[in-house]
């Protein structure tokens, strides 16, 4: 029974589809199923298994989308249950995404975030337009691991520069990763300013986030 | 040098991309987009002119929804024809629906250095080279700043960049890199020195502001105050949407249509609600995401069709186009350069966009290629040749000429030959030699193309910018920046 609702919850991710996962969700906190078992033998199974397709050809960014989306729809509705058992989920990584100051474009950013929470990783998104100090107020509120930094402006890509100056100055650039990204964003611009790292794409960024916290 | 600028004009190719009720259906759906959905215009000017004249403004999330009656009534006050100005009076350019202009792309990151071939972060340097190479073509018949003077300060940038080109081009100049009111207000004094003052910008556009919106529905707050400085000077002034299949536009080629059509008329709109009869332009790159990495594309069908059918939009709307066409997104010039650039150009053309952005660039508008610059203006010579059809007459049917030959002779001495040869079209940079010939060298168009480019940045001179207009927009650059 359990594993024929595991099978179900994985197709919902593989559907994309969020109402199903919620629903599958709240059947296993009805039937009493351990919530971490229902994420890792439930839906991070169908998370695999869209993984595995698109690396194959098969499957398209918009269904990783989807599923990014449906895992998340169901971990949220886990959540509560994981309190109430006081259990928590083995992340990756603590993840502060934003755009910088000065620029509102949002789609990048926002794409990454979503692959990386799909990928195991505690994603905090601040939006766009985002000042230095902000993104150093919450990389230090929740102890982040990584920052990701998109620009889609030369004007403002400066502005990735000086969040990495800024945790620089607070000596937190030892334990803290910085990953940039945008259009512009070159091989010889993240050398300049002393990026960790970068990708041209969201596919890209999960693989790049997994080698900076040694997952990979 | 060369004056003469090449443009299609008088074009025997015609196509139906749309028929008149598919563009009314896209139209009402836009209409629609604008009353239900609403726009975004994130800047406080912006929402203040939309109210005032009876918009619905949530202030709040900065959406502006209004009425199609209020949409279609400001779009009758849009001026059909208009002139970009340049330095040299001889290279205006009439955006009279008649005439396929091209310019050069941007704003790109990254340059092919013309010397060492190596790729490196743009500068001020190569605006500077770019735009004197554009200035000697016949095909570049206007500047937009090619790539990013990344070695000047973020908040005059775009000023050095207009700069750069005026002083290695008397050709027009259309900024797409002054996105903010500050730098648009600086840019219209410097125009105003070429053109003789501020009050004869409206005659004498030597500038015009080419603004991006943020897709899907939405403006950029600076866009929007430059655009209206822009407008209230009478510099021409539009829209571009890069709305793109699968992720700021929906997968469909109509939706994503109605989609960017959307952000561009609303965004004319509110120009001529506060500037009525102000100069403005539509402007549209529109592209398929890459199904894999939801990157743009730069090329495919989906460009393609786009190329023509946002003409058959403005066209609807009896304004000029500045359409993207070129941009390919090879990493290289190479066989998908060639037909990316080839068909997307020819599709803007055979609709008869005003302006074809442009040529120069790899990597979906990022790296500069001198070599591909200049295969860029060959394949727009081609297209230009082709729009002009076969002319049919008693000239050209030659029946004297044929008649004279008779069965199995040839033509090559005729008069008549010598007479219609050199409308025969003659590539800079197609192999047609001899197999041994290109065996014993195995070089190309591409090395061509450079070299070419190489030779005419030596050796070409533009038409110096006057010394006290230099020294004028040096001074009102350095009053700008940080001190």
């Amino acid at each position: 029974m359990t594993e024929e609702l595991f099978q179900k919850m994985a197709q919902s991710v593989l559907d994309g589809d969020s109402d199903a996962a919620i629903v599958l969700a709240k059947q296993a906190i009805a039937d009493g199923i351990d919530p971490l078992e229902a994420i890792t033998k439930g839906f991070v199974a169908g998370v695999n298994q869209v993984g595995e397709s698109f690396a194959c050809g098969e499957a398209f960014l918009p269904e990783l989308v989807m599923a990014g989306e449906a895992i998340k729809a169901a971990v949220s509705t886990l959540e509560p249950e994981m309190q109430k058992r006081g259990v928590h989920r083995t992340m990756l990584g603590k993840v502060v995404l934003a755009t910088v100051e000065g620029d509102i474009h949002e789609i990048g950013k926002s794409l990454v975030g979503t692959m990386l929470a799909a990928s195991g990783f505690q994603v905090y998104d601040l939006g766009v337009d985002v000042p230095a100090a902000k993104i150093i107020a919450k990389v230090q509120e929740v102890d982040a691991d990584l920052v990701g930094l998109s620009a889609l402006l030369t004007t403002t890509m400066v502005k990735q520069k000086e969040v990495i100056d800024e945790l620089d100055k607070l000596g937190l650039r030892k334990k803290v990763k910085v990953m940039v990204g945008g259009a512009p964003v070159t091989r010889d611009w993240v050398q300049k300013i002393e990026a960790d790292g970068y990708s041209e794409d969201a596919i890209g960024a999960v693989g790049l986030a997994k080698r900076l916290v040694g997952a990979a | 040098m060369s004056k003469a600028i090449k443009s299609i004009t008088n074009p025997k190719l015609r196509l139906e991309i749309l028929t008149p009720q598919e563009v009314k259906k896209i139209h009402d759906a836009t209409l629609w987009i604008i009353e239900k959905v609403g726009v975004r215009f994130p800047s406080k000017r912006a929402l203040e002119i939309w109210a005032d004249h009876g918009a619905e403004v949530d202030t709040e999330k900065m959406v502006v929804r209004a009425k199609a009656e209020l949409i279609e009534k400001a779009l009758k006050t849009c001026p059909p024809i208009y002139a970009l100005a340049a330095r040299d009076p001889q290279q205006d350019l009439p955006l009279d629906g008649n005439h396929v202009f091209v310019g050069t792309d941007g704003c790109g990151v990254e340059v092919i250095d013309i010397k060492t071939g190596m790729r490196r972060t743009s500068c001020l340097q190569d605006v500077r080279d770019i735009a004197r190479i554009a200035d000697a073509t016949e095909e570049v018949a206007f500047h937009w700043v090619p790539v990013s003077a990344q070695d000047m300060p973020p908040e005059t940038r775009g000023l050095h960049e207009i700069k750069a080109i005026w002083e290695n081009s008397s050709k027009h100049v259309q900024t797409e890199s002054i996105y903010n009111e500050r730098e648009a207000r600086a840019a219209i004094e410097m125009a105003a020195l070429i053109a003789g003052g501020k009050d004869k910008l409206r005659q004498c556009p030597v500038l015009s502001l080419m603004q991006c919106s943020a897709p899907p529905l939405g403006h950029d707050s600076g866009s929007l105050e430059a655009a209206l400085v822009a407008a209230e000077y009478g510099l021409p002034t539009g829209f571009m949407t890069m709305a793109a299949n699968l992720t700021t536009g929906p997968a469909t080629l109509a939706g994503n249509l109605a989609v960017g059509n959307a952000e561009v008329i609303a965004g004319t709109a509110l120009i001529q609600l506060a500037y009525p009869g102000a100069p403005v332009f539509y402007a549209a790159a529109q592209t398929a995401s890459d199904l894999r990495t939801g990157a743009y594309t730069g090329g495919g069908p989906e460009d393609f069709l786009y190329g023509a059918a946002t003409n058959a939009l403005s066209d609807f709307y009896n304004i000029p186009l500045s359409m993207g066409s070129f941009a390919t997104g090879a990493k290289e010039p190479n066989w998908q350069a060639g037909i990316e650039n080839s068909l997307s150009t020819f599709m803007a053309s055979i609709a008869m966009s005003d302006m074809l952005l442009g040529v120069g660039f790899l990597h979906g508008s990022r790296i500069w290629s001198f070599a591909e610059m200049m295969m860029d203006c060959e394949i727009f010579s081609i297209i230009h040749k082709t729009m002009q059809g076969i002319v049919v007459n008693d000239e050209t049917l030659a029946l004297d000429t044929i008649a004279a030959v008779g069965p199995g002779g040839n033509f090559l001495s005729q008069k008549h030959t010598l007479k219609h040869m050199r409308e025969i079209f003659l590539p800079q940079f197609m192999d047609r030699r001899p197999f041994n010939e290109w065996e014993a060298k195995k070089d190309d168009g591409r090395d061509w193309a450079l070299a070419k480019a190489r030779k005419t940045l030596e050796t070409h001179q533009p038409d110096l910018l006057d010394e006290r207009i230099r020294s004028e927009m040096t001074k009102i650059i350095s009053s700008l920046e940080k001190k």
